[in-house]
């Protein structure tokens, strides 16, 4: 599904941990952390122009990203193959080394 | 103050109650837009209208028809806003569609963390428990424990995916289709899909027995 460019599905990501003020939609708790791209859903609007009156051009590619849920949360059972999904857009992923899911 | 009217005062007249903070503020901010021209009392009206004509029923009938027609449930899972268009279900205001299946080895539960986005032409309003901070922190970092106070018992084989919809996806859950429910019609079947289940919280509910 993925558009040329941006990353292919399977790839390992991270979450980039920096702190931007404003209407942005990457939730705290997945900052920092390894996940892997399940599927590229195209491009959207941006919401950090959106959010302030902005027209959110340019589109931006938003992702599927998958991360287990033991490598998100302290303490979540280790055996577990629990795992959550969350759509993050491509400007918040950097390449991760980590394998996939 | 002589021509403030309350919430459903011109409408009707029940007895008055004390309006929260927050309904007040919106009940200001209502006023606000039509006296500025932003709005009008009918775009309100219509509106409000519109909200209360969508209900799970249409959630419901779509899954009904995924369990009795894997064809239709296959195009519904490929083209999920091309579907409701052809069944009379305006879901052009989603912005995208994406349809998750439960089956015996796979559960997925839908939430959003940073606010309440939620699948509203096909589910209609979302539960006050959705909204809350409790449900959004916690269907996160302890998707089991939510299930189990939902009456929902997971064994550890069975791998919980849930769903942040943080962005432009609105996420559906098809649950699994109850046992004992071969006999059964399309119509009887949608009363078995509650809403609850398609966020992913809980099972359909069972068949009754004859």
């Amino acid at each position: 599904m993925s558009r040329g460019g941006g990353f292919r599905d399977g790839e390992a990501v991270r979450v980039k941990s920096h702190f931007k003020p404003g209407h942005v939609r990457t939730p705290f708790y997945i900052k920092g952390k390894t996940g892997w791209v399940e599927r590229c859903y195209g491009e959207f609007r941006n919401p950090e122009s959106l959010g302030h009156g902005g027209d959110g051009l340019p589109r931006v590619r938003l992702y599927l990203v998958g991360f287990r849920q033991k490598d998100v949360w302290d303490g979540y059972d280790d055996a577990s193959q629990d795992k959550v999904f969350v759509d993050i857009f491509e400007h918040w992923l950097e390449p991760a080394a980590q394998a996939g899911p | 103050m002589a021509h403030e009217h309350g919430p459903g005062e011109e409408h009707e007249a029940g007895p008055r109650h004390e309006l929260s903070h927050w309904a007040k503020r919106a009940y200001a901010m209502r006023a606000l837009l039509i006296e500025k021209g932003v709005v009008t009392e009918e775009d309100i009206r219509q509106q409000a209208e519109l909200t209360d004509s969508r209900t799970p029923a249409n959630g419901a009938r779509l899954v009904a028809l995924a369990w009795t027609d894997p064809e239709f449930k296959a195009r519904l899972v490929a083209d999920p806003k091309k579907v409701c268009a052809e069944m009379g279900i305006d879901a052009t205001t989603l912005n995208e569609f994406v349809i998750l299946e439960n089956t015996d080895r796979v559960r997925h539960m839908v939430v959003c963390t940073l606010c309440s986005c939620y699948p509203r032409p096909i589910l209609g309003r979302p539960p006050d428990w959705y909204k809350s901070f409790n449900y959004r922190k916690r269907a996160v970092n302890d998707p089991r424990g939510v299930m189990r106070e939902f009456g929902l018992e997971l064994p550890d084989e069975v791998e919980v995916r849930v769903h942040d919809s943080t962005a432009d996806m609105r996420y559906l859950v098809i649950p699994a289709r109850p046992a004992g429910t071969e006999g059964l019609s399309v119509e009887e079947l949608e009363k078995l899909v509650t809403r609850d289940s398609m966020i992913g919280v809980m099972d359909a509910l069972p068949a009754v027995p004859e």
